[in-house]
Parts: structure tokens; sequence; C-alpha cells
């Protein structure tokens, strides 16, 4: 796991530069930095060494010196692919993952993505053809971004890299804040930075001779909904999916250095260290962390887990304040404005990882997106039940039973829980049927959007963006099938495995690795009949079937609880911190001019007197005070590096 | 001139939902959810503002759309409870 950066075209003293771009992102890769600077290209790499400890130096070039590689992440299966490789008498200077990324696309070309099973993105100079070959993993755990000046094409794993570069400085893209206050993230190519773009997951990009080419070479697919659903045998099938989520786990507990586990007291985390406790002869580290407040905190589920497991078990407690004083930093990794605070304990949580001097740490991430356990997915089926009996006053009553952790939905009465959920007018046909109710509450608060930036944006409507990106196919698939497209193509690359995923953990310099994305796992999920997902209310049903034997009987059959974290309230508790003053202060709102001074001193105050503010006011909150840093951090600092040079 | 039960709710979801904005266009029979004025944490907000402004208690089998789910509404019922016509 490491950083990369570099070009294609000419600049001007390439050394400095390379130099430049590195260090700017060397906390993805503080063990060792190297460069690589041919005639019209060049490769900069920061490296955290995990594979191939001693000969993994990078860039690294192939022994005719004409192919030339930056790469950042793993390839899990790099074994299985040197083994094949030497028996067609392929031979291998180092023990590395890297080499045998030249070896294949030295015979295939970028055809050779299919065959990686890996978090991965790299660049790869092609000298013989003069073309640099860009590529990132199928779901998007390792980031890409590029931009253009004057004719040379830059890229970078951060994009704080990018800014480096003279000439090239921080923009606010309104459209990207406004999907943010919408669909939580910026919709890929689009970043929160104007001109500046993200290679999309389980794409190849190809810049030749001034030309640049996007494709994709892997797509997240599911069956037609009327396909008839073969009988399957309930027994056979989580007994596959087990063999394919243990292989998941043997591969990625592949590293010469030790491997953790993240453990959050939750089925998925608890499923991973379980099959990871048993490929670890010397015992697991496992890691988690707490919160004061009951609504949060899962401890009681994580130590009954670590004990269950015999782990070495480290826990992080996240307490009052805590979110409030890494927040800045937060948001200087995830180079975008955020809604919620989320991020923040699990940027805590990496620093614990590292202090207990690991690299890898192993998550659950991801399962919910594959086997559907959000809760997203239960509230379309019951808005779907509702919509068939509009009258009915008892459907309704199931809107309580998906949300127990929100107070505010539990006192209301069968009217206003139907009305809230839509569940009389819905459009079934709506391709964003699951996901409307949640993006038209998130879209509320652009109410503090300042006029001028509502005049920018005027007649743009980001969820009809998102519509416009769905595949021919998607109106042909399942309702639940469409429903974990738009989390795990969209959210999951532009949230989950990003601000909340690579950002966090590798701003301390830890890799994470998502046993339940590997893609054989996605593609096996994809093809099951959705009631194997999500049967009745149960989420995730097939999959805690294949736990059973695993996990204690409580774990396995708890109701899925959200990982959320203290939103407005932790930064309005006793002893305001000067910066969040200073950021919602009258004067930066104005001088920034993209929200409405008067109404967010009204927020605050309310978000300060009220603790309870509901997920409009919260979200708000949040991604006010985020976009703010986000311009302090990338803006205003950036104007004044210019005026010092 | 005095301030009628229909200028108190509208100064209420003006300043408290809609953060002082004036010059969002709140017609009288707006529908608040449907135009995303208020979640479900609000409902309890404006419950608690009837009560502590207009001296009722409201029961639960009050707190359903059909009372609060328009200026229109909440004036009209403020008015059932209190004896006064909304104006």
């Amino acid at each position: 796991m490491c950083g990369f950066a570099g070009y294609v075209g000419q600049v001007h003293d390439a050394d400095t530069l390379l130099k430049q771009m590195t260090d700017a992102i060397a906390h993805r890769g503080p063990d060792a930095q190297g460069k690589f600077v041919a005639s019209g290209a060049g490769l900069g790499h920061a490296r955290l060494s995990i594979v191939g400890l001693d000969d993994g130096q990078q860039p690294m070039s192939d022994e005719t010196g004409q192919l030339t590689i930056a790469f950042n992440g793993e390839i899990f299966n790099y074994v299985e692919l040197r083994e094949e490789l030497r028996s067609r008498g392929r031979r291998f200077r180092t023990s590395s993952d890297t080499e045998v990324i030249l070896h294949l696309y030295d015979q295939m070309g970028e055809e050779c993505l299919s065959l990686l099973n890996g978090d991965f993105a790299f660049a790869l100079w092609d000298q013989r053809r003069r073309r640099m070959v860009l590529a990132r993993d199928r779901m998007g755990v390792r980031p890409l971004f590029h931009t253009s000046k004057d004719g040379t094409f830059y890229f970078a794993s951060e994009i704080k890299a990018l800014l480096k570069i003279p000439g090239i400085s921080a923009k606010i893209d309104p459209l990207a804040l406004d999907q943010i206050f919408t669909l939580w993230a910026p919709i890929a190519p689009r970043t929160a930075f104007s001109d500046i773009h993200e290679l999309e997951p389980a794409s190849v990009m190809i810049v030749e001779q001034g030309r640049v080419t996007v494709k994709p070479y892997w797509q997240l697919a599911f069956p037609h909904r009327d396909t008839p659903s073969k009988i399957v045998n309930e027994v056979e099938v989580a007994e596959e999916l087990r063999a394919l989520l243990t292989d998941a786990v043997r591969l990625r507990m592949r590293a010469d250095v030790p491997v953790g586990s993240y453990l959050s007291g939750g089925l998925d985390s608890s499923l991973v260290s379980a099959l990871a406790a048993g490929m670890a002869p010397q015992g697991l580290k496992t890691f988690s962390v707490t919160f004061d407040s009951a609504e949060h905190d899962e401890s009681a589920y994580q130590h009954e887990m670590a004990s269950a497991l015999g782990t070495q078990h480290r826990a992080i407690a996240c307490r009052e304040g805590d979110i409030a004083r890494v927040f800045p930093q937060v948001i200087r990794s995830t180079e975008r404005p955020i809604i919620r605070t989320a991020p923040a304990p699990l940027y805590q949580l990496s620093g614990l990882v590292r202090d207990a001097g690991l690299k890898v740490v192993l998550t659950g991430e991801g399962a919910d997106e594959v086997f559907a356990g959000y809760d997203v997915f239960k509230e379309a089926r019951v808005r779907r039940f509702c919509a068939r009996q509009p009258t009915s006053r008892i459907r309704p009553h199931l809107f309580r039973k998906l949300y127990p952790y929100l107070p505010g939905l539990r006192q209301q009465s069968v009217e206003y829980l139907a009305a809230f959920f839509g569940a009389g007018d819905a459009l079934p046909n709506d391709p964003l049927f699951s996901h409307r109710p949640r993006f038209k509450t998130t879209a509320a608060t652009k109410i503090f959007f300042s006029g001028e930036l509502r005049e920018t944006l005027k007649g743009y409507d980001a969820a009809d963006d998102l519509v416009s990106r769905l595949p021919d196919a998607f109106s042909r698939w399942h309702p639940l099938n469409q429903a974990q497209y738009l989390e795990s193509r969209f959210l999951l690359p532009g949230y989950i495995l990003s601000s909340q995923g690579d950002r966090m953990a590798m701003a301390h310099g830890i890799e994470g690795r998502f046993p339940f994305l590997d893609h054989r796992l996605v593609e096996f999920a994809a093809r099951l009949p959705p009631e194997m997902k999500l049967k009745g209310l149960v989420e995730k049903y097939i999959l805690r079937k294949a736990a059973t034997d695993l996990l204690p009987r409580s774990i396995r059959e708890r109701t899925k609880q959200p990982y959320r974290a203290p939103d407005s309230q932790a930064f309005t508790g006793k002893g305001d911190l000067d910066y969040v003053q200073q950021c919602l202060s009258a004067e930066s709102i104005a001088a920034d001019g993209l929200f409405n001074a008067k109404a967010v001193a009204k927020l605050q105050q309310k978000c300060r007197t009220q603790p309870a503010s509901g997920f409009r006011d919260n979200a708000a909150f949040v991604g006010i005070l985020s976009t703010q840093l986000w311009h302090k951090n990338f803006i205003q600092q950036g104007n004044r590096t210019e005026q010092a040079a | 001139m005095a301030e009628t039960t229909k200028d108190k709710v509208r100064s209420f979801i003006i300043e408290n939902f809609l953060f002082g904005d004036t010059s969002y266009d709140l017609a009288e029979n707006a529908s608040l959810i449907e135009n995303d004025i208020i979640d479900s944490t609000a409902v309890l907000e404006l419950v608690a503002f009837i009560e502590d402004s207009f001296d009722i208690t409201m029961s639960d089998s009050d707190i359903v759309p059909a009372n609060l789910d328009s200026v229109a509404r909440i004036s009209a019922f403020i008015g059932s409870r209190t004896g006064t016509v909304a104006a």
C-alpha cells in the first residue's frame, strides 16, 4: 500500500516536481520513496512496505527497462499468477506482487486486469508504445485522480499531490457540492475540485499521443428480474458462500508483516475476524472504537467476540471532544466535504493500529452492499408493501421496526410514518425508488446554500444526474438489486471506501483489506435470488446461515446496528473549539460565499440549544462545517502559497 | 396590529425550519412534509411549540398530518382547541 504520482508530457524540472508531489502523499508510504523519469513521462512513489519488503522498491521496471510501474495496493492472488507465469517460462527478480503486473501486462496488455484479484491503482509507463496505462480496482478501494495543464497530463493517489503542480489551484466544483448535499458524495469522475477528476472504479485509462481514453474492464451486473429462480439448496449456497469468503480472507492474510482485524461487534467484522483468527497461528490482533453514548456504542459485543475468538483486543474510546479535535485533519484527508462525522472515529482507530505496530487490517466493509444489509433496502421493501394498500393503518407500523435507534420516528403516529416515507404516493418504477426519501431529506440541507450558489445551480438536479449514469440493464433488474447497485456503484466508492475507508486508514499509513469485496464473492452474491439476501425483513440472511458455527448466536442474530457517530453534538458541547467558531462566523461564511450566514448562525444556535436535532439539521451542520474547513484547507491555503511564491 | 395565530405559526416555521429564509414562498396550504420543511424530529419541535405557545395539550391522536401539515391546518387546529377562529 502506497501512494504514487506522475505525468505524461513535458514538465519543467521533473525531479523537483515529482519530489513535491510524492512528499504531499508521504503519509501513504512512509517507508521509502522513489522516482522514475523518462522522456515525456515521470513517476513518483511513496512506499508502505508490506509484500516483498527488501526487493519491492518502486517505481519498478521490467528487465528490458521498457515497462515501468508505480503501484498502490495489493494483488492478493499474485502467488498463483506468478506460478502460472513461471510455468510459461517467465523469470522473476523479486518476490513482490508489483513485478507480476509487469509480466502480465507484457504478455496481455491491459487485458491482464481481468486476472487481478486485488485492491489497486497503478500507473504503468510503456516505453515501447509511449503510453501510460492507469487502472483502478473493481470496487474502488484505491484512489486515483488526474488533471491536465498546458497539454501535460498529471495523476496522483490523492488530490493534494496534484495541487503541487505549478498553475493548478483549488476551486470548488458547485455541482459536486450539490451532489454531496444530496447524494452524500460526488458522482465520479467528478470530485469536489473543479477540473480535477477521479478515474472510476473498474476502469482503465490510456494516455497515448496526447489522447486520453477510458473504458471499463469489469461491470457489476445482476440477472434479469424475470429470470426464473433456480431451485437452490440454501445449505449448499451457504456452504459455497462460506468457502468463497474463507478464500477471500486467506488471500488477504498474505503479507510479509502481521495482519490485524477491525472488530465492530457486528456480524460482518466478527465473521471476518473469526475466519482470520483461524489462519493466524501467532494469534490475531483486533481493534475497535467505543463511544460514551449508549446509542453509538457496541463495546459489549466487541468484548464478547474478542473473548470468544481469544484475540489480542485493543479499543480506543471516542470521547466527547475527540471528533471535533480530529475533524480538521479528517477533512484534509477526505479532500471533500462530508455530511456525517462517522469517518472521524475511524481516523482515531487507524492511529491505534499504527501505535500497535501493525500496517494491515481486515475489515467487514462491503458486506452490507453485497448481501443487502442496509436499512435502506428494508425501507424500500416496506414502502412497496405500503404502496399496495395506501389506506392501511397497520402497514406503516413496520417503519418503526426499521429504525429503533431513531427516537424521532419511534414517537410518530402511523399517519406521519406513512407521510415521511412517501408510502402512499410511491412511484415503484422510479429508478431511485429505494433511495428517494434519503436523497430528498438530504437535499433539504441545501436551504443553507447562499443565493449566489443557488443561482449557479439553478436547473441542476443531482438525482437526475445520477439517473443518467445508470446502465441500460438497470431497469430490468429486481428492485433489491437496483438498490444494491446504487449503494455499490456510487456510495461505496464515493464515501464508504474513500472518506471512511482508504483516507482514514492511510492518514496513519494503514492498509485496509476488504474480504467481502473480493470480486468472486461480489459476483456470486449478485447471482443469488434477492430473497436469499433480504428474507422478509431479515438482512444478510444467507450470510447469517454461512456463519452458523463460527459466531456466538447473540452476534449472529443481531439486527444490524448502523455505524454512526455523534454529529452536530460533537461540536456544540462544552468548550466549542475556536476553529468551529471561526469557520462558521458570519465573516467566514460571507467571505467564502457558499452559504447563507444568517441561516448558518441560526442553525448553530439551534444545534447548541437542542442537542436532539434531526437528520437534516445534523447533516447540514456537518456539511457546512466540513465545506468551510475544506475551503480553508485547500483554497485559502493554496492562495497563501501562491502569494508567497 | 395584533399578531394572529397564522402569523405566529408562520414565524415559528420560518425561524426554526427555514432558518430565517423569508424569501421562501411558504404558501398557507403547502405541505410541510412534501416540501421537505420538516422531518420526524421537527414534528416534535412543532408540537412543543404549539403546547407552549397556546397552552394546549396534544394527545397522540392529535399528532397527525391532517392537523399539522401546513400553516392553515396548524392554525385551524389551534383555533379549534382555543376556541378562536384562525385568521
